[in-house]
């Protein structure tokens, strides 16, 4: 590994999400730069939490494969460690194995032999339960306080892992090539790079959150991204030639899917951005000073987990007739009171019917300021309950009695709905939903995740 | 100078909506020059109020509203009104929850 000179350190991420595919000629140009590592994040809650829920992945395995080879390719010939976080999306221990079994099936299939350690970072039921009995678990925002039932609900609990795991991975073992992580703070690996090699955690913290999205902080937003850290500021420039970083993009880079633009908490502290200052270095490149980190008083970890909650149905049909449109609140109170009635035995409150009126206000529901619906409606009728069956016959029920439902003024008596696809009701199979998402203070910042180094040859 | 009721949309480079983790929306004016920015701020017509009025949120519920001189923006974050991507879920990004506020108009110089 090329050792990281005294006065700087030079990371490489060639996308903010690895699986989506990023452009080698530019990840090419980044290692002629000569990073001292490669870091990639994997992981979002942003598309769901069946993630969690269901143990499924962000991407497919072979879009991951395919961005993992090109990866490894990059590592070998610079000789710097790649760090990837979050594996699969939300990080669970299965998932970080299924990178693993990724890296040795390319390995062995190209004849490499790598060193490659795994931190796992989901943790365990009964020692969340002993944490929240001791009082050290809270919500993080607006959420319920976690109570034993959805610790028990929960398919999965894991916690974002910071930078001390990173750094202890690299230490565990000479020359590690690899490291594939569970869940992690986004700019885990980059900060933890720059940490390690001695430089301010502040400046690491933010180059790492602003590499964590790639070259999303450029102009028109891009993939790939190289910093530069020095001990009193750092510098950031997309690898493509047709982006550009400037000091409104990198700055406003922090308002993006952020609760606050300028405070953001990780774990162990708080990264205070307000006094930053951002200057143009070149017409491409921005350097950033001035940004702040306060260590938090208890080092606390955010906690993830998912569960599941029954099974949904929905049918999709489209509305034309302005008579039917006009009155479509009415007629659809009095279809889903009959199919309520026609499912008596079944306990109101264990299923859910939810129209998602298109052309109304299926996009903001209660928000929606425009009253006036379009010329012609998309229904789609959602229902949750305990079983497929049972969610899918409810559907059933309100289809076919909207299909054929009488309304003041109705002369089109042959049905009421346009139905374009079979079948006509859809099973959409078991229902997620976040159920925990709080802060747990832990007293060692590594001792929560396990590290396992292998050759694999 | 007179002025005319101009929509934001009409004035801002960026009117978004976005998760901030599945608890939290978070929507972002950004503007393209200090001067508009300042301008909009000197209307009046963003407050906290007008949030909690298009959004249905009381307004010691928001938990951030600000102008960001620094990066002459706007950032508002509210409770989601569900945990993202539950049952009843609209919009799994929050992506398309801006529209209301770049509708908002604000007395705009006209030359």
């Amino acid at each position: 590994m090329a050792a990281s000179s005294n006065d700087e350190i030079r990371i490489l991420t060639p996308s903010g999400m690895l699986g989506y595919g990023f452009p080698v000629d530019h990840f090419r140009m980044g290692l002629a730069l000569k990073p001292h590592a490669i870091t990639i994040d994997s992981g979002s809650t942003d598309s769901g939490p069946q993630k969690l829920g269901l143990g499924e992945m962000t991407c497919s395995r072979e879009s991951y494969t395919k961005d993992i080879e090109a990866l490894l390719e990059g590592q070998r010939e610079a000789g710097v460690p790649l760090l990837i976080s979050s594996a699969g999306g939300d990080g669970t221990n299965l998932h970080v194995d299924v990178f693993r079994d990724i890296v040795a099936e390319i390995a062995r299939r190209r004849g490499w032999r790598l060193k490659l350690a795994k931190i796992y970072s989901d943790v365990d039921k009964a020692h969340v339960s002993r944490e929240l009995k001791a009082g050290r678990i809270e919500p993080l925002g607006p959420v319920p306080p976690l109570d034993q039932a959805e610790i028990d609900a929960a398919t999965v609990i894991v916690a974002q892992i910071g930078a001390e795991p990173f750094n202890r991975a690299l230490d565990e073992s000479e020359a590690v090539d690899v490291i594939v992580s569970g869940r992690a703070y986004d700019p885990s690996p980059t900060a933890a790079m720059a940490i390690r090699a001695g430089f301010d955690p502040a400046l690491a913290w933010h180059m790492g959150k602003i590499m964590e999205c790639g070259a999303l902080c450029a102009e028109p937003v891009g993939r790939t991204v190289m910093g530069w850290l020095r001990h009193d500021h750092f510098e950031i420039e997309p690898l493509n030639p047709a982006e550009r970083c400037t000091t409104a993009s990198v700055a406003a880079h922090t308002l993006y899917e952020k609760t606050h633009p300028f405070l953001l908490a990780g774990p162990g502290g708080m990264l205070d951005l307000s006094h930053c200052k951002y200057e143009q270095v070149t017409d491409r490149r921005v350097r950033v000073s001035g940004s702040r980190f306060e260590p938090s008083k208890h080092y606390t970890v955010k906690l993830e987990g998912a569960k599941t909650s029954g099974y949904r149905s929905i049918f999709i049909a489209g509305a034309r007739d302005p008579i039917f449109i006009r009155q479509i609140d009415d007629i659809l109170a009095r279809v889903i009171a009959g199919a309520r009635a026609y499912f008596k035995e079944v306990p109101e409150e264990t299923y859910r019917i939810i129209p998602h009126l298109y052309g109304k206000n299926g996009v903001m529901g209660d928000l929606e300021p425009v009253k006036t619906p379009a010329h012609e409606l998309c229904l789609i009728v959602e229902v949750a309950a305990a079983t497929q069956e049972l969610a899918t016959a409810i559907c059933n029920k309100i289809r076919t009695s909207l299909m054929h439902a009488p309304y003041p003024g109705r002369i089109a008596t042959a049905g009421n709905l346009a139905s374009p696809f079979t079948p006509l009701e859809i099973p959409l199979g078991q229902a997620c939903e976040f159920n925990v998402y709080h802060l747990m203070k832990i007293d060692s910042p590594t001792a929560l995740f396990p590290i396992r180094v292998e050759e694999i040859a | 100078m007179t002025t005319v009721p101009t929509p934001l949309r009409d004035i801002a480079k960026v009117v978004r909506s976005k998760n901030a983790g599945p608890f939290e929306i978070t929507l972002d004016i950004v503007f393209k020059t200090h001067e508009d920015f300042e301008a909009v701020k000197k209307s009046g017509v963003i407050t906290k109020e007008l949030v909690s009025e298009l959004y249905n949120v009381p307004t010691q519920s928001i938990i951030t509203f600000g102008f960001f001189d620094l990066v002459n923006a706007v950032k508002i974050t509210l409770p989601r009104p569900r945990p993202q991507g539950g049952v009843g879920e609209t919009d799994m990004h929050a992506a398309q929850q801006h529209v209301p506020l770049q509708e908002v108009c604000v007395p705009w110089a006209v030359s």
